[in-house]
Order: C-alpha cells, then sequence, then structure tokens
C-alpha cells in the first residue's frame, strides 16, 4: 500500500522559509483529497444505488407477475398434502382370458366434513347417526364443534346414503369422489387377484392401490395412465377357475382336509389356467391378517405358491426321468428292491414296509417304490440331480405374477450330500410350492422344454430352455400313464380322458421337528390327455381323511386322486378337449388298492 | 431610506418552515404513503370483523383504533420529515440507546401474550414492539458510523457497525424473530454495499450463504423439511398457505365483492401477516397489483432521489431505510403467493398494528427527510457541505 504523505513536504518547506503558516496547507491538502474521495465513492454508491433500484423494481415485477398468474387460476377443490404427485384414482380393469371382467372399478364417494362451515353441528351429527348407525353420535358431535378443521367421516358411501346426507342440508358435510375396486365375481379367483385399497386419499380423489395378488404385482401397470386404462388381460378361465373351486371345496369337505389347492397349466405356454387355494376370502371384503397362530390357517394364505411343503412321491418321476436321459437305464431296467438300501448310516424303508421284490424302473414309478428310486439316484449322483432341479426351476421362487409368489422359498439342504440326493428323490428334504412342481411336470408334459409358470395371457408356447430329451419325457409320460392305469392312481381314470400322473403322499413335519403320524398332505400331480398332454393339473389337499372303509386313509391315491379325477372330468370339456374313445379302457381290469 | 427601512414586510433570511417542506419533499412518496394508509384502513374494514368478533368487540372496533394509530402515524411522519438530517441523526442516535436498552430489557419486562415469543411490552391500552422501533433508528447510528469511516481519519465505523449489527440480530434471534434479525442484517448489508464493500467480499459472501443453506438442508431436517414444503407444488390446504393461495384465487381479477371473502374467518393472522390475501379475495388482483404498485414507487423513487445525494450519510441513511421498507413488503405479499418461504412479517402502513404503524411512519418521515430536494451543486458543497 502505498501512503500518500499528508504534507506535501515541498510546498512546506517553501512557507516555512517564506514563514507562512504551514498549517494551512496541510488543511488544503486534507481537504482536497478529501473532495476526491468523496467524489470516487459517489460514483460508485450512484451505481450500486441504480443496480439497487433495478433490483427491487424487478423483484416487485416478479411478486406482481406471481400475484397475477394465482390469480388468473382457477380456485381448485383444496386438496390433501401429497407433495410430489397428483393423487389419480384411475385404475384398469382385470378381464379373464376370454375378457370377462375380474376386476373393475365402481364409482362411489367419500363422505367428509368440515367444521368450521357447519352450521347446526348437533342436527348433522343426528342425522349421520340416522343413516349410518355404526357412527358414534357423541364422538361425531365432539369433532363437529371442536378445533378440528377436516374430517372423513365414511370412506366409501352407497348413492342412497349420499342422498340421504344431501337431504340433512348440513353445508359442511361434503363428498369427495371415489372410485371403489369391485371383484363382480366375489370369491372367484380370490388369491390371484389379491385385492386393493386407498392409498393416499385426497378430497377429489384417492388412490386405489394394490395390496395382494396380481393388483400389487401390477400395481404400476395398473395406475399408469399411458396404459390408457386398457385391461390387463389374464390367462386365468373364469368358467374352469368357478369349475375347479366347486370341486376343490366339495374334495376338501368329503376328505376332511382342512385345506386344498389345485392348479391347472397349459403345458405349452406355462398359462395358469385356474389356481385355487381353500379356504379363501371375498376380495371385495380382505379379512384381516390374523395375527396369532400358524399363518397358513388364514383364509389370506395363498397355498398354491406360498404352501411349501415336502410333496413326496410326485418326485419320484424326476429321478426316473434323468436315469432314462442320461442312459443310465432303460424303463425296463430291473432292480431288486427287497435288498435293504443303507445310505449315510440310514436305511430307507418302503412304505408300510411293503416287500415289492424285483421291478422294472416302470414298476418303480408304478408301485411307489423308495428303495428303487434311491437307486436311481444314486446312479444319477447328487450333483447331477441338482443341476436337474436347478434347471426345472425347483431350487427358486417361482416367477408367477403375484406378490406372494417371491415368499414361497424352496427349502432343500446346503449341503446336497448322497442321502439328500436318495431322499429327494422320492421327494423327501426338498420342500416347495405346488407351483413349482406344476411348472416342472410341465416341462416332463411338454417333451422336456422348460416352462415358467404365468398368470398374464399368452400369445404362443414359451419355447424354454431344455431340460431333458424328448424321448425321456416320452417315457416318463408312458410311467405316468401306467401310474393310472395300474399303479396307485387308479381312480384318476375318467373316460374320454387318458390321464396320467403321480402320487404323493409326504407326512407333515411337526413345527419342533420330526413327522406326524396322522397328518398328511396329499398330492396328484397330472397331465392329460396322456397320448399329448396339454395341460397339467396339480391337486393338494392338506391333511385329508377318508373315512369311508374299516380305517382311517389318508394316501394321495384315496384322497387326491379321486378329487384331481373329478376336476378332470369337469374342467376337460370346459377346456375344448374332445374325449377320445378308448376302446382297450373297456377291457382293462380297473385297480381299487391303493398306492 | 426610511421607508425602505420601516413599514417593509420584515424577511427572515431562511425560508418559512411549510411552504420550503411543501418545496422540497418527495411528494410522490408522501402521497403514495398516505393512499397506502387509506387502503390498509379500507382492508382493516374487511379483515378485522372476525377478530373483533373473537375478542368480544364491536366489529369495527380494530378499525377505529387503527384510524387512530394511523393519524397519530401521519402526523409523526409529517413532523420527522420536516426535520433537518442532522436533527433527524442526533433524535436517531438518541432514539437508538432507549429503543436498545428496551430491547435488552424485553426478557425481563417484556410478555409474550401466549405466542411463545417474548417481543412486547405491555403498556394496557396497546403493546409496543421495541423491535420495530428499533429498525429505522438502528439504521441511522449505522450510517452515520460507515458515512463517519468515509473521512480522512475517520473512525472505524464499518467494524463498529458491525459490531452493533450483529449484536442486535443475536438479541432479536434470542427472542425469537428471525424475521426482524433478518431484516437488520439485510439494512445493515444494503448499506454497506452502497459504502462500497468489496467486490471480492461480497462475492465471497454469497457462496458463503448457498454453502451454508445446502448445509443446512443436509443436516437440518426441520430446514429440510420446510424447504421441501415450500418447493412442492401442491399445498395442504388447512394451512395458512393453502387459504391464502386459496383466497387469491377466488378472487380473481375484481374480487368477490366488498365483505363477500372467507379467508378472513380461516385465516388467524388474516389482519397482519396474510392481509395481503384479504385484499385479494375481496377486492381482487387490481387492489393488489395498486398495492405492489405502490410500494414500488416508493422505494425506486427513493433510491433515484438518493443517487443524486452528495452527503454519504444522508445516501447510506436513505437508502437503509428505503430498502429495509420495501424488503419487508416483499417478503409479506411473497410470502402470500409462495415465492417465498413462510414467514411472519407485517405489510408496512396495511397490516393492522398500533407501534408497527407508527415505526414505521417514523421510518419513512425518515426517508422523506432524507430525500428532500437539496441543492448539491459543488458551490454549496464547498460553502457548507449542502445542508
Amino acid at each position: 500500500m502505498i501512503r500518500t504523505p499528508l504534507r506535501p513536504l515541498p510546498r512546506i518547506l517553501e512557507a516555512r522559509e517564506k514563514g507562512e503558516n504551514p498549517d494551512a496547507i496541510e488543511r488544503e491538502n486534507i481537504r482536497i483529497r478529501h473532495e476526491q474521495m468523496r467524489d470516487q465513492s459517489r460514483l460508485r454508491a450512484e451505481g450500486r444505488l441504480l443496480v439497487l433500484g433495478v433490483f427491487f423494481l424487478c423483484a416487485f415485477v416478479v411478486v406482481g407477475a406471481r400475484m397475477s398468474m394465482l390469480a388468473s387460476s382457477e380456485p381448485v377443490e383444496p386438496r390433501a398434502a401429497a407433495p410430489g404427485s397428483v393423487i389419480s384414482n384411475a385404475r384398469a380393469d382385470i378381464v379373464d382370458r376370454h375378457g370377462r371382467i375380474l376386476a373393475t372399478n365402481l364409482d362411489t364417494h367419500a363422505l367428509y366434513a368440515q367444521p368450521p362451515h357447519m352450521v347446526e353441528p348437533e342436527r348433522a351429527a343426528d342425522g349421520l347417526v340416522q343413516i349410518f348407525p355404526d357412527l358414534d353420535r357423541d364422538r361425531l358431535l365432539r369433532d363437529f364443534t371442536g378445533k378440528r378443521k377436516f374430517l372423513w367421516v365414511k370412506k366409501k358411501i352407497s348413492p342412497e346414503q349420499m342422498q340421504a346426507v344431501h337431504e340433512l342440508g348440513e353445508p359442511g358435510l361434503m363428498f369427495g369422489p371415489r372410485e371403489m375396486r369391485l371383484y363382480p365375481n366375489g370369491k372367484l379367483a380370490a388369491h390371484i387377484l389379491g385385492g386393493a385399497s386407498f392409498g393416499k386419499e385426497g378430497v377429489g380423489a384417492a388412490e386405489v392401490i394394490g395390496i395382494a395378488g396380481v393388483e400389487k404385482y401390477f400395481d404400476d401397470y395398473l395406475r399408469d395412465p399411458a396404459n390408457g386404462n386398457a385391461p390387463l388381460e389374464l390367462s386365468i378361465d373364469l368358467t374352469v377357475q368357478a369349475a375347479a373351486e366347486r370341486v376343490l371345496y366339495g374334495g376338501m369337505r368329503i376328505m376332511n382336509a382342512k385345506g386344498a389347492t389345485s392348479i391347472l397349466m397349459d403345458v405349452e405356454t406355462g398359462e395358469v389356467i385356474s389356481a385355487v387355494s381353500l379356504p379363501d376370502f371375498d376380495p371385495n371384503d380382505r379379512p384381516r391378517p390374523i395375527l396369532t397362530g400358524d399363518q397358513g390357517d388364514s383364509p389370506l394364505f395363498n397355498r398354491f405358491v406360498q404352501g411349501v411343503y415336502e410333496l413326496g412321491s410326485v418326485y419320484k418321476i424326476f429321478a426316473a426321468a434323468q436315469a432314462i436321459d442320461l442312459g443310465l437305464v432303460s424303463p425296463s431296467t430291473i432292480f431288486d428292491t427287497n435288498e435293504p438300501l443303507k445310505v449315510g448310516g440310514h436305511r430307507i424303508g418302503e412304505f408300510h414296509n411293503k416287500r415289492y421284490g424285483d421291478l422294472s424302473v416302470t414298476d418303480i414309478i408304478v408301485k411307489s417304490s423308495n428303495r428303487g428310486t434311491g437307486r436311481l439316484a444314486l446312479m444319477i449322483g447328487p450333483t447331477r440331480q441338482k443341476a436337474l432341479m436347478e434347471r426345472l426351476g425347483l431350487l427358486h421362487e417361482t416367477p408367477f405374477e403375484i406378490v406372494e409368489a417371491a415368499t414361497g422359498k424352496p427349502l432343500y439342504p446346503t449341503r446336497w450330500t448322497d442321502v439328500s440326493a436318495v431322499t429327494i428323490s422320492y421327494g423327501h428334504g426338498i420342500s416347495t410350492s405346488p407351483m413349482h412342481l406344476a411348472a416342472a411336470y410341465s416341462a416332463i408334459a411338454n417333451g422336456g422344454r422348460m416352462v415358467k409358470p404365468t398368470v398374464v395371457k399368452q400369445s404362443g408356447p414359451q419355447e424354454g430352455t431344455r431340460v431333458m430329451s424328448a424321448n425321456a419325457a416320452l417315457q416318463a409320460q408312458r410311467m405316468l400313464r401306467a401310474v393310472v392305469t395300474s399303479g396307485t392312481a387308479s381312480m384318476a381314470e375318467v373316460a374320454g380322458y387318458q390321464v396320467a400322473g403321480k402320487t404323493g403322499t409326504a407326512d407333515k413335519p411337526k413345527p419342533r421337528g420330526g413327522y406326524y403320524e396322522d397328518k398328511v398332505i396329499a398330492t396328484f400331480a397330472s397331465m392329460f390327455p396322456a397320448n399329448d398332454p396339454q395341460y397339467v393339473l396339480i391337486v393338494t389337499l392338506d391333511e385329508p381323511v377318508e373315512t369311508s372303509g374299516d380305517k382311517p386313509r389318508r394316501t394321495a391315491g384315496w384322497t387326491a386322486v379321486p378329487v384331481a379325477a373329478e376336476m378332470i372330468r369337469r374342467v376337460a370339456p370346459l377346456l375344448g378337449l374332445r374325449p377320445q374313445a378308448d376302446p382297450l379302457a373297456l377291457n382293462e381290469v380297473v385297480l381299487t388298492s391303493g398306492q | 431610506m426610511t421607508e425602505m427601512v420601516y413599514g417593509t414586510v420584515p424577511v427572515r433570511d431562511t425560508e418559512p418552515v411549510l411552504p420550503k417542506w411543501w418545496r422540497t419533499v418527495d411528494r410522490w412518496t408522501l402521497t403514495c404513503i398516505l393512499l397506502l394508509s387509506c387502503i390498509g384502513l379500507l382492508l382493516g374494514l374487511a379483515a378485522s370483523p372476525p377478530l373483533a368478533a373473537k375478542n368480544g368487540f364491536a366489529p369495527f372496533h380494530y378499525v377505529q383504533r387503527q384510524a387512530f394509530f394511523g393519524g397519530v402515524a401521519v402526523v409523526a411522519m409529517v413532523l420527522t420529515s420536516m426535520m433537518s438530517p442532522v436533527l433527524v441523526r442526533r433524535l436517531a442516535i438518541l432514539g437508538f440507546i432507549g429503543a436498545f436498552i428496551a430491547l435488552a430489557l424485553l426478557p425481563v419486562l417484556g410478555t409474550d401474550f401466549g405466542k411463545g415469543a417474548v417481543r412486547w411490552y405491555s403498556l394496557g391500552f396497546a403493546s409496543v414492539q421495541p423491535s420495530e422501533f428499533l429498525k429505522p433508528v438502528f439504521v441511522v447510528t449505522a450510517a452515520w458510523m460507515l458515512a463517519a469511516s468515509q473521512d480522512v481519519n475517520g473512525p472505524p465505523g464499518r467494524m463498529w457497525s458491525f459490531a452493533l449489527c450483529v449484536t442486535i440480530v443475536l438479541m432479536l434471534a434470542m427472542q425469537p424473530d428471525f424475521g426482524q434479525a433478518c431484516l437488520v442484517l439485510f439494512g445493515w448489508g444494503v448499506m454497506y454495499f452502497v459504502a462500497g464493500a468489496p467486490m471480492l467480499l461480497l462475492v465471497g459472501m454469497a457462496a458463503l450463504v448457498v454453502l451454508g443453506g445446502a448445509f443446512a438442508y443436509n443436516n437440518s431436517e426441520h430446514f429440510a423439511r420446510r424447504i421441501d414444503g415450500f418447493l412442492s407444488p401442491d399445498i395442504d390446504p388447512r394451512t395458512q398457505m393453502g387459504y391464502a393461495t386459496n383466497a387469491i384465487q377466488e378472487g380473481g381479477l375484481f374480487g368477490v365483492g366488498v365483505g363477500e371473502g372467507q379467508v378472513k374467518w380461516s385465516l388467524p393472522d388474516a389482519h397482519t401477516d396474510f392481509i395481503i390475501a384479504v385484499a385479494a379475495e375481496e377486492y381482487g388482483l387490481i387492489l393488489v397489483l395498486a398495492i405492489i404498485a405502490l410500494y414500488a414507487i416508493i422505494v425506486v423513487r427513493s433510491l433515484l432521489r438518493l443517487m443524486r445525494e452528495r452527503d454519504p450519510f444522508i445516501r447510506l441513511a436513505g437508502t437503509g431505510i428505503a430498502c429495509m421498507f420495501g424488503v419487508q413488503a416483499m417478503i409479506n405479499i411473497g410470502v402470500a403467493v409462495r415465492l417465498l418461504p413462510a414467514k411472519g412479517m407485517t405489510l408496512p402502513f396495511v397490516s393492522y398494528g398500533g407501534s408497527s404503524v407508527i415505526a414505521s411512519a417514523i421510518g419513512v418521515g425518515m426517508l422523506l427527510a432524507f430525500t428532500r430536494t437539496r441543492p448539491q451543486g459543488q458551490l454549496s458543497e464547498l460553502l457548507g457541505r449542502g445542508r
């Protein structure tokens, strides 16, 4: 910083020489410099004041412009605060594969009150209690006369109720338009559809959001205005679904089961034509989730994707098919099933300690021999067995498009030893849902290609990855047909529709380890027509007991199989399958003994 | 000769007070202020009956009070504007000392009227908010210090005034009254800007404000929620903001009609902070734009007149008062139209409030005193600093 001397020395020295007062010169100098400084700061201040003036002018213009914009916009009915989004009550319909309505919307109204606008709160409360007897008069009056400025009175009201409230003539009672989700078929396909409820609520609208099933899985799609309200087409066939539900319900009652589920699936496209889980519920009035006890007992429990159980002997066909696929055996290869089988220190026994003697591979499936299947599993080995299970999708949750499917995660041993291989070959030690089984059986039924189970209508076959050779699949189909013609599933013979399938009866595990003696999961996994399978049907009964005989019978052959047979009898014509005349069937002897 | 001495009208060496005042005062600003007072009275007729009904007075109780205080205020304003800048400065500094002490004693003697912030003295018939009076006199005091620092060998007035400003801001923030604190800080900042704040410092301060805002947004949930609520396009209809917006929209261009408005019954602060919403609803956009125009004329005109001013003290003090006045009006209206986050601030001269109106009147009176036409020529500068 350069300092300018306050005293201009030459002039002061000169003044001193002349005898003048040097102070005057100094003062003069200070005054001049002060003037300069002031001029400088004045110029700067002028500029800055101009800046300020322009700033204020602009700011006032902006405020005025904003006020004009606001004043020229239309006043809207106040909406509830919903930062960042506009509440929209649009939601697309859901239809079945033939376009029949499964879920749609109904215009209704919500009733709300704005106490500050009320004229006669007492009369309003009295009138409302008359119209809606479930309301509490004292509480209403307290709300109407208290500090609240806004309250919902009723979420959904009928047109008659709305008219009655209108006639109260109370200006503080108002109506908000609502779209209500309606399931016109009641309980039909309840577990697939799930249900909907109100999300964000405003005075002008309320979001209808899916809370379960397809409604939740496709929530974004259904609410997306970009889809132009196009309905969501499901693969479900409403008629078939209705028939299946009736048959299954009857079967469940007759077999004294506490629950039942069935899945009917197209083996080429993976489309699920019907899926039933009993007990069920009405999605129009969805029950509350149970808080105590086993969730599996709740009607909300979706057995076909969430019911993860050991399904038993239905797995045996995978071992047989894989052994044939690998070229290890042919359907006629003979095994001695009396010979004890000991793996890793565990003895493998037969059902009721039966002794079957020498059995071909086909007969192992037909008679459902644990030891025979176990030997096949040992020939295949744990690694290759696990690989097939993986390819069949049995080790992951299914991609089925309802939210509950993600919770149906299979259980299987982390270390896949020889013992695991043997037990898994006859369906123990691995727990999957019926939906898994349906998909895996479809792979056998369609000639060896994996399909993904889907609830959305497909336009053509899936052409999934090949999981076994077409020949192995064909041999497996023949074995399954033999199970019906001469094995444990003889009751599945349906006139005109050749059924192939495998029974499975698995003891239910106790929650604390071990198995119940008298509680089983009975499953019949079937496909029809057997000569060119087009549909797979899985029927599973939870704790069935058939009591027509001397002693209670629980095996699938006596419980699940007759139910499945009745279902096929009813459903196959609805699916458009022509009955086939089978001259040989007339001559066949129908076995009636089980397993 | 004799006749020339006797019998002539005695001539004073100075011009008579009133003609001089009328000749030199900024009559445009004066008119605008009077118009604003009238509008305030008019809106008081609309906005205050609900309050009167609530407190059990006659419907126009508050209008009468407003008229009384308005009259006192106009007299105070005219008297102040007649003073010379030096007298204004001296009185203002005395007033500043008084107001400062009053502010300091608030925690001991003040009341909060159940609103949670101790800002008022209760005088029985009226309440006084010392910070309202402190604002204009602080500006004058700070301008005096800033101007003094511009003299050769002057005192470090910037430092002193800044310290004073920070002290007052802290005291106001303790009450808490962040709105007034911000106004005081803003007033000082504007004066410092005009007094020649270095450009580098201004840029640095702007950067600091942005960084501080970002920091507060990321670290304070309360702050973030306030800002998010302000930025979101939807308004909760049950908040003051929601009612205000609805009222403005209902009003449209010409309003719903005198006495027909609804918002005054819903808004607790309809007669003070949200008076503009009442105006917009009952009288429409026309009146609101007129009010905005009046404020704009007052501020911009005063600033333009101050541009010609050669005396640094007058320039600074005038700028501070004018800008504070303008910003207060702008914040009040900006909040109602959701340009700014919610902040309680009265609309000078229009909002109801005794001490607020009188304090504003004294401030504007000072402004009028400062913006009076004065000889600004080089010659007068040499002779007597142009007063």
